[in-house]
């Protein structure tokens, strides 16, 4: 591409002092630069997307900050733009039937402050899920997103045993009308992806554009730029379970 | 006198009537596989609560029964106690068959189990899931060496050691079975190394009260001399093993007392837990270890072989009681998430006991492994000489050391 803008600009303006060849040059070179930086800044503007053959990096870590404070009790605004964005489907079985992220209210023992979240996988730095895995059909992404491969989860559900956040669901019956980003299948186990899919399109997942109250903060953990870290410099955040140094990717404001 | 072995004739009706039966058990127990399979495992009483049922329970039995009956063999080959060495051959047998209905019952609970291959080529070896599968594949490896070392006349002078092989190996493997749940750190029943040692107590247990019941039996139908002296025998060091199984259960549940932590877990399970609470106390405590210990040491009736077949029966009882309160239990119990706040809303049953009803499908797929296991056993008999002729006490001398 370079050489082409070169060529093209070449053919209009044709310098014919020394000097002026050289400021000529320059500003060429400074064009072409800027072409081809230009993209890449862009990419890094829009939350680090990617295309399709281009590997995640470990640079990124994808995180959430929830403010509880700003979470509605009675309001399910996320979960419902999760089933709906990633096909999930109820029988109304609700022992079986799959929740990727659910609404949770808890009251505290001494104090009796009642907080109402959204809890989803917390794609843990260390996850459990990804330790006990035969297959290894539960891994992490090296961008910190806890995925399940489909292809190789026999439906063991052991998982599901070591999960401290019941974060995964099992697929108890035939899946259909399923969306063609997030593949599912009977018999595997699942769990919310950070909508891996929009994030690889440099868009956000669909319950942090969902919530009205703005309560769910998506962004890079590693990034000391991004707003997420900028936030959580700021303010107290909890790990749920911290005692376990799982290091979530998903931390609460308020609890 | 030397010990003879034999082939079953297998002639009988008898024969053909137990094989028959335990045939359709385990193809109606086939049927519910496919059944649950094909419908997905919303018709069972599994979710996303109680993840593992009913059918995990018969597997478990199954495979931990499994590692314990191979203790007979390593009794007589590698503790050179003689009495035992007749066994040796049904013990290494049954070993095989009861891990292979075990992990029949396991396989065909997958959600995939059209995946077994995936499961057996595509390995994650931080997972103790995964050393189970090498664990549970090489055990059917060296036993059945084991067996071919102690049965061809040419290979009999390597046959020690490939019993002490495979005594370490079973100890292994149960250490394995247990750690499957000791090495979940996220549960408040499990997360604990002591596990592993009860594990492999409760095998030492199951598998010697299984072996017993199958010798009385099999032995008594064949018409095949079966000594009382050599059952007093076993039935003594059997009535260890299950004060021993008491021992860590009482351990289990004692560090977890001292742990505040710990306590509305133990009050769960003590106390509290409805259907859990009663087979901890009924099943396991009283049915399972102090009647079959009364029964056992009774100076009178425990001398008879009614109380042998009666005791291990009852021990069978309380093995299975004690597995279903560990596994089912230990999930039913609600994860603590939250520490120091209570759950007043939740649309996922956070908070609150997960309520199991175990289906009829997983019970006969449960029952089908028994089944599978035990055809494997009577077949092998059949085929092979595992049985000895005669283990009447006056040739097996039950005394000797």
């Amino acid at each position: 591409m370079n050489h082409q803008v070169s060529h093209s600009a070449q053919n209009e303006d044709v310098p014919h002092s020394e000097n002026a060849r050289r400021q000529f040059f320059l500003k060429v070179a400074g064009a072409g630069a800027g072409l081809a930086l230009a993209p890449s800044l862009l990419l890094q503007q829009v939350a680090h997307a990617k295309t399709a053959d281009q590997a995640v990096s470990k640079e990124v870590r994808w995180g959430m900050l929830i403010d509880t404070s700003k979470c509605a009790q009675g309001c399910d605004d996320c979960v419902k733009a999760c089933s709906e964005g990633n096909g999930l489907t109820g029988h109304g079985r609700p022992e079986t039937d799959v929740q990727w992220v659910r609404k949770v209210t808890v009251k505290d023992k001494q104090t009796g402050k009642v907080t109402s979240l959204p809890l989803m996988c917390q794609h843990c730095e260390h996850p459990p899920c990804v330790d006990v895995c035969p297959t290894g059909a539960s891994f992490k992404r090296d961008n910190g997103i806890v995925l399940v491969d489909k292809h190789i989860c026999i439906g063991c559900r052991y998982c599901m045993m070591a999960c401290p956040y019941k974060a995964r669901s099992f697929v108890h019956e035939v899946v259909e009308d399923q969306k063609a980003h997030a593949p599912r299948g009977k018999g595997t186990v699942e769990s919310c992806t950070f909508c891996v899919h929009k994030l690889d399109q440099g868009e956000q997942p669909v319950c942090a554009t969902a919530c009205g109250e703005d309560a769910m903060l998506f962004g890079d953990l590693n990034d000391p730029d991004s707003a997420l870290s900028k936030r959580l410099q700021q303010v107290s955040s909890t790990q749920l379970r911290a005692d376990m140094e799982l290091n979530p990717g998903v931390r609460y404001q308020g609890l | 006198m030397k010990i003879t072995y034999s082939e079953l004739k297998g002639k009988s009706p008898g024969f053909f009537i137990v094989l028959g039966v335990l045939a359709a058990i385990a193809a109606i127990g086939l049927g519910s596989a496919y059944y649950m399979e094909h419908e997905g495992h919303h018709v069972t009483g599994m979710s996303n609560q109680i993840v593992w049922g009913l059918p995990h329970i018969f597997a478990l039995f199954l495979i931990v029964a499994a590692s314990g009956i191979l203790n007979v063999a390593s009794i007589g080959t590698v503790f050179g106690k003689k009495a035992y060495k007749p066994l040796g051959r049904l013990s290494g047998l049954m070993a095989i068959t009861m891990l292979a209905g075990g992990l029949a019952i396991l396989v065909l609970d997958l959600g995939r189990p059209d995946r077994l291959v995936v499961a057996m080529t595509t390995y994650n070896f931080k997972s103790i899931f995964s050393w189970n599968i090498y664990l549970y594949n090489g055990f059917l490896l060296i036993v059945g060496v084991y067996l071919w070392m102690m049965m061809e006349r040419k290979m009999q002078k390597y046959y020690p050691y490939a019993g002490f092989v495979a005594f370490i190996w079973r100890l292994i493997l149960t250490t394995g079975t247990g750690s499957i749940f000791g090495f979940l750190v996220a549960r408040e029943a499990y997360d604990t190394a002591i596990l592993a040692p009860l594990f492999v107590l409760l095998s030492f247990a199951l598998g010697m009260a299984v072996f017993l019941l199958y010798i009385i039996i099999a032995f008594q139908s064949c018409d095949r001399p079966l000594g009382d002296g050599l059952l007093q025998r076993m039935k003594k060091l059997l009535g260890i093993f299950v004060a021993s199984v008491f021992y860590f259960v009482v351990v289990y549940h004692l560090t977890n007392l001292y742990l505040t932590n710990q306590h509305a877990f133990e009050a769960f399970i003590l106390l509290n837990g409805g259907i859990y609470t009663f087979l901890f106390w009924v099943g396991y405590i009283l049915i399972g270890t102090i009647a079959p210990l009364a029964i056992f040491y009774h100076p009178t009736f425990g001398q008879t072989r009614h109380a042998v077949t009666l005791g291990s029966a009852l021990i069978l009882v309380g093995g299975w009681s004690l597995l279903y309160v560990i596994i089912i239990g230990g999930q039913a119990f609600p994860l603590e998430i939250f520490p120091g706040k209570e759950v007043i809303e939740s649309s996922f049953f956070d908070g609150v006991v997960a309520s199991y009803a175990p289906s009829l499908w997983e019970f006969l797929l449960g029952m089908a492994g028994i089944a599978i296991a035990l055809i494997a056993t009577v077949l092998g008999t059949r085929i092979l000489p595992f049985m000895p002729d005669t283990l009447d006490d006056a040739v097996v001398n039950p005394q000797a050391d």
